[in-house]
């Protein structure tokens, strides 16, 4: 009795989804699905290869200053940096002093409840990076985890800084209603390939580093895409010093308690 | 129960036999995991992971409740703790990631467990009950795996509660209301958070106390093996401890080497990346997926693309979203019905030719669902999950039961000792215990 019931809620399942197939694949047949201008002009990151990279990375803390001030100096118009402090920057290491004239020089919202006024104070170390108000169009997302939030992390942010281009004559050909509208940017990195985002790293010198890294445009994106690893995963230093001993012990554990299996289990033939 | 060969548990130190008559709990231990409990000699690594799965869930709740001691179940503030514990938190992102790694440890391992158990045949009388309540068990992970991925308010975390809670408006009638009650509201929000966080908390608990009857309902019989012949004599075991604890220690050492090494190294493998950008109800993302321990279950519940209408008419019987939903349950509850589907007399897929096969392909099939429910609901995924899901009913409804009745099984071995020394008597004269 059980199985014949289940034989015909078996069956029932089975014709069901031999029906779904049957539909699906003569509506493929039919009319195959076209591929979209996304599928057929998106582009995947290359690789970027930063020192943070691999299970021994760690942060090469000249570049992630650079990448700080590109991030200050450009980005931080439109993007925020919400979940990073001023103090965590001593990471980079600059010192107490740095973080408090940095921190200060950011403008932070403070609300008074009693009043309603909303004023702004100088940035203090232990503020958050403030939000940032902007007023154009498209929506600006908040850069602390974006290394962690796109496929490809850093190097889909370094691609996406150095892949605007021109829309390509063949896309315009196969695909004339996808030009690009104004106000919008061609970038074939981008999902759905046509950004909001106007070209932030434009030419070469755009920041001019203290330590006379020459400031090419690839440079630029590729410091920024390092600072923005830190941003999302301040640890991971910490991590993989911490990762290592561990896993060290494991194996030795693990040698120990192999042994230890073997010995308990010599005279028993198994 | 136990076999009458069994070591007794005799304390020796006065607290000992003091604490033993007043409340017996090291000699319920001793009978439990030590050396009172006689099990078959002849185990292999596949027998390591109920230890395991039982290691997962305390780990996850150590990390858990220590986690629930920083996180807010607030909408507003959710994600935000979150990323408060991995930034500044001592430890915190260590405890977040071994959290979330150790939930699909956890699935890992139980994986492991459960299909074992089809090789072997561990569902097989006198052992139904163990698997009745580890199928539960596999529930309530579900369950809680699925709240738990809620609480950081990721995009992933919203939009996954959108559609697995949007499953119960396919039940006729009842369903939109079913919904929204259980929601608390139209979509995810306040109070569903609130709700989950508060269940996610409970069923951990829920989960050790079927745990704990799992390993009573076990100990009854005692443990299966891999022979699949039951336990004749004193010479077909050995007792839990040493012998047990040792082969468990070196498979937990090894265990946790693997695991540290996703937690310390990759521990984002496994995620999705949209779960780092805060819930957005106003924006759905690309492709909605649940975390991969779901997946073949996302393939089949997304298999089901036709509604079943009257034929040559467009009367329709059972729309495809009730359908998908019903064959998805309908997938893991068939688990309930195996000790009676599987008619078998033969236990272990070692001594049945033809089982092993359909087993085998079972594997595959399951692993396609699982590529399948991963990718986007495109063809050709949509037509391949089809194909499996369909192969998937068809090994438990149909071909599994006839397989049963009509294959012949090769000859057992008379004993556990015979497979494994060869003859039914140990001769070498056993050292004393």
């Amino acid at each position: 009795m059980v199985r014949l019931i289940s034989a015909l809620i078996g069956a029932f399942f089975t014709l069901c989804l031999l029906i779904a197939f049957g539909t699906g694949l003569i509506s493929y047949i039919k009319e195959p699905p076209a591929k979209t201008v996304e599928a057929a002009f998106h582009k995947h990151p290359g690789e970027l290869a930063l020192q943070s990279d691999g299970a021994f990375g760690s942060f090469d803390r000249q570049q992630l200053q650079r990448g700080f001030q590109v991030y200050k100096e450009v980005c931080s118009a439109c993007h925020a940096i919400k979940y990073v402090a001023f103090r965590d920057l001593k990471e980079l290491g600059y010192n107490d002093p740095e973080v408090k004239a940095i921190a200060a020089g950011f403008k932070v919202p403070v609300y008074n409840p009693g009043t309603g006024e909303l004023k702004t104070r100088d940035g203090v170390p232990t503020d958050h990076f403030p939000p940032v108000v902007y007023g154009g169009s498209g929506t600006p997302p908040d850069l602390s985890l974006i290394t962690k939030a796109r496929h490809g992390g850093a190097s889909y942010v370094h691609a996406l800084l150095t892949g605007y281009a021109e829309q390509p004559a063949e896309l315009l050909k196969k695909y004339p209603e996808s030009k690009t509208p104004d106000g919008l940017f061609y970038n074939p990195y981008f999902a759905n390939l046509n950004i909001a985002m106007p070209p932030p790293l434009a030419s070469e010198g755009q920041v001019s580093y203290k330590d006379g890294t020459k400031a090419t445009v690839d440079q630029m994106a590729t410091d920024v895409a390092a600072f923005l690893v830190w941003t999302a995963e301040p640890k991971l230093e910490k991590r993989h010093q911490t990762g290592w001993p561990v896993l060290g012990f494991l194996l030795f554990a693990s040698v120990l308690a192999y042994m230890a299996y073997r010995n308990v289990w010599a005279d028993k033939k198994h | 129960m136990s076999f009458p060969w069994a070591n007794e548990y005799k304390p020796s130190h006065p607290a000992m036999v003091w604490l033993d008559e007043k409340l017996p709990l090291p000699r319920f231990v001793f009978n439990a995991v030590g050396a009172g409990y006689p099990v078959p000699r002849n185990l292999n690594y596949m027998w390591n992971f109920g230890v395991l799965a039982g290691f997962c869930l305390m780990l996850q709740i150590v990390t858990g409740v220590i986690l629930a001691m920083h996180y807010a179940a607030d909408t507003s503030v959710a994600f935000n703790s979150t990323e408060h514990i991995m930034r500044d938190v001592n430890w915190g992102w260590m405890l977040r990631y071994a959290h979330a790694n150790g939930a699909s440890a956890f699935f890992v391992v139980v994986y492991a467990h459960i299909f074992r158990g089809f090789y072997f045949g561990s569902y097989k009388a006198p052992r139904e009950m163990i698997w009745l309540l580890g199928v539960v068990i596999f529930l309530l992970m579900m369950a809680t795996a699925f709240m738990g991925y809620v609480l950081p308010w990721g995009q992933m975390s919203f939009w996954g509660a959108q559609v697995i809670t949007g499953l119960f408006s396919a039940i006729p009638l009842v369903g939109d209301a079913l919904h929204t009650w259980l929601l608390g509201g139209f979509a995810p929000d306040q109070a569903a958070l609130n709700r989950f966080f508060s269940l996610h908390f409970l069923l951990p608990f829920v989960i050790l106390g079927v745990v704990i009857l799992h390993i009573w309902a076990l100990h009854i019989p005692g443990s299966s093996n891999p022979t699949g012949v039951e336990v004749k004599s004193e010479s077909d075991t050995v007792p839990f401890h040493p012998y047990y604890t040792a082969k468990d220690g070196f498979g937990l050492a090894v265990f946790l080497f693997l695991y540290c090494a996703m937690l310390f190294f990759f521990p984002n493998a496994l995620g999705h990346p949209d779960n780092y950008i805060p819930a957005n109800p106003m924006q759905t993302p690309a492709h909605i997926v649940p975390e991969w321990y779901f997946w073949p279950f996302y393939a089949i519940l997304r298999a089901f693309t036709a509604d079943l209408t009257i034929p040559f008419t467009h009367v329709v019987l059972v729309p495809a979203k009730l359908l998908g939903v019903l064959a998805m349950f309908s997938a893991i509850l068939v688990w309930f019905a195996l000790p009676w589907l599987d008619t078998s007399p033969v236990r272990s897929g070692h001594y049945r030719p033809t089982f092993r096969k359909i087993y085998w392909l079972l594997v595959i099939d399951v692993v396609i669902l699982g590529y399948c429910g991963g990718s986007p609901a495109e063809e050709p995924f949509v037509m391949i999950s089809q194909i499996a899901a369909a192969y998937y009913f068809l090994h438990f409804f149909i071909i599994l039961p006839l397989v049963s009745l009509i294959e012949t099984p090769q000859p057992l071995p008379f004993s556990i000792t015979e497979s494994v020394l060869g003859k039914d008597v140990e001769t070498t004269p056993a050292p004393a215990e």
